[in-house]
């Protein structure tokens, strides 16, 4: 069963599942240093050089596992020994030059670094190079490559760079937590802190929910999750590791949507605040524009706010796709509402660890937000529906001119052009993943029918409309 | 004061929670007893596998048939007011 993306998110899995095993069983200090060896029995190596070294990088996953360096304040963090140290060198021309006579990466390169030994072959000037690419672009014989470091090609904030010791390192100061480089690192070799021993620690000493209730609140992007069996069962899943229920965050979408719908119309400019790592983007690089973020708690902290105040001897756990969630939920504005943050990889793992067999399950509900609060897991569904609240919010002469940022890049692109004041557009909306949350990086499948999912799920809410759903609340 | 908690967790919202809480705010609001019926929400009392919305009047469980919210304000809330 093909559940995972890679090997890499699969390895990672199995590490979660035995901590969480044993954390279970209160036998995790007795087992700690057992589950390098678990998972990697015997003397013949699969992954690396020795059997020695893929145990000695098992530690290190176990310590990440169990919450990874508190002294870092960042919960995506390198692990030095896992890193290849990838060639970096930029572009460079291979074997494959056959030494031509047209020359076209000479004539392409402005900067005259392209020079020819006496066999004809090409040879870059790195001293002149820039990096543009135009050579490799125009090698008939695609002999021209550029070595880039998959983590730093996945870093599209330039967050990562190379040590001294030729290891992957993090500027903390330009890294938004999205997760991109823990997801394409194809070693593995960087990776989310998890809080799993946390959120089983709340489970064990609710004692079946009775001296407080723990609540699951889902990101809406589980829709397109879990593909081999239904949503039902897996909510069913999450009752039977112990949580009391389990709430639909697109209910805090449908109560973010709708404020502000009516906080743009009284700014007339705003920027979205639901993606974590947009906003800490915007905080990090853009600081003038942090006045036109909006001003809601993120969906996730919306509907947690309503929970906690409705109960407030609960506690509230998010189960989602998304490693910047892990950073939010510290702010001081969001503490108090969400206890604990893990992935949808992290879920599975726990109902692993618990060997629920979920395709036995009865099917579960989820059902309370909207359609529209639904589509908030995939690009374009902000303003999808922040242009219905306006609509249900009866606000007439108000033109909403959105423009959808898919991707930390795009929302590069238009934060700059508003921040010289060129932005013809009333509303951004960041999502740091391309494809918006069903792409973060704590997902299990990243797959091309993805959003269909999630359009899907939408249309299946009992709920229609955006007040609809709203109506539910006694506020 | 008469407390009444409405439960909007997953399977009542499907059997019509909303339906109920929008009826009792609405009578509540026409019968002017603001000041007297607090109401609240809860997501799940644990009862899914009753027949109605789980609902809590001064911590009494009851379950409601969404078509007979009235019946059941004047029934079990007026009741707990004049007790």
């Amino acid at each position: 069963m093909n559940r995972f993306d890679t090997k890499v998110q699969y390895l990672k899995y199995r590490v979660l599942k035995e901590v969480a095993r044993y954390a279970w069983q209160d036998k995790l200090y007795d087992k700690l240093l057992d589950i390098p060896s678990i998972i990697v029995p015997g003397k013949t190596p699969t992954m690396r050089c020795c059997v020695y070294k893929e145990r000695a990088i098992l530690n290190e996953r176990v310590k990440l596992a169990m919450g990874g360096d508190p002294s870092n304040p960042n919960v995506i963090e390198v692990i030095d020994i896992a890193c290849d140290d990838c060639p970096s060198g930029g572009y460079e021309v291979t074997t494959a030059c056959r030494g031509c006579l047209a020359h076209r990466c000479e004539a392409a390169c402005k900067k005259g670094a392209i020079t020819f030994d006496h066999n004809q072959k090409a040879h870059i000037d790195k001293s002149k190079c820039v990096e543009c690419g135009m050579c490799s672009k125009v090698c008939p014989y695609s002999a021209i490559i550029n070595l880039k470091r998959p983590c730093e090609n996945s870093c599209k904030v330039k967050a990562i760079s190379m040590s001294e010791t030729l290891a992957a390192q993090i500027d903390n100061s330009k890294c938004i937590s999205c997760g991109a480089c823990v997801y394409q690192c194809p070693f593995g070799a960087i990776s989310d802190k998890s809080y799993i021993l946390d959120v089983i620690d709340i489970i064990k000493k609710s004692e079946n929910n009775t001296k407080y209730k723990v609540y699951a609140v889902v990101a809406p992007s589980i829709a397109s999750q879990f593909t081999y069996v239904t949503l039902g069962k897996v909510v069913s899943a999450i009752k039977e590791l112990g949580f009391f229920h389990v709430v639909e965050a697109a209910l805090g979408a449908d109560m973010v949507a709708d404020a502000e719908s009516k906080e743009l119309v009284e700014k007339g400019f705003l920027t979205s605040s639901c993606c974590p790592a947009f906003v800490m983007y915007i905080h990090q690089q853009f600081p003038d524009l942090v006045k036109n973020i909006s001003h809601n708690l993120s969906p996730m902290a919306t509907i947690a706010k309503y929970m906690k105040q409705a109960d407030p001897t609960s506690k509230v756990i998010f189960i989602g796709p998304c490693t910047a969630k892990k950073m939010e939920f510290k702010k001081k504005e969001v503490r108090p509402w969400v206890d604990s943050v893990i992935t949808f990889e992290e879920l599975q793992a726990l109902i692993d660890s618990k060997e629920i067999d979920m395709p036995s399950l009865s099917e579960g509900h989820l059902d309370n937000a909207s359609y529209f609060g639904r589509i908030f897991a995939r690009s374009g569904g902000v303003s999808d529906a922040v242009r219905q609240a306006l609509k249900e919010n009866g606000i007439e002469g108000f033109e909403f001119k959105p423009i959808v940022c898919d991707g930390i890049e795009q929302c590069k692109a238009a934060l700059l052009r508003a921040s010289k004041n060129m932005l013809p557009n009333n509303f951004i909306e960041g999502m740091a993943c391309v494809d918006g949350c069903i792409g973060g990086a704590g997902c299990l499948t990243h797959g091309i029918k993805n959003k269909a999912a999630a359009d899907e799920y939408g249309k299946e809410a009992l709920e229609k409309n955006i007040h609809d759903a709203l109506s539910q609340l006694i506020l | 004061m008469v407390k009444v908690t409405v439960c909007i967790g997953s399977s009542c919202h499907l059997k019509g929670s909303r339906q109920v809480v929008e009826e009792l705010q609405y009578i509540v609001k026409r019968k002017n007893l603001g000041e007297d019926v607090e109401l609240a929400g809860a997501f799940c009392m644990g009862k899914c596998a009753e027949q109605g919305v789980s609902v809590t009047v001064n911590g009494e469980y009851y379950s409601v048939d969404p078509a007979k919210v009235e019946e059941f304000f004047d029934d079990v809330i007026v009741k707990a007011l004049n007790a």
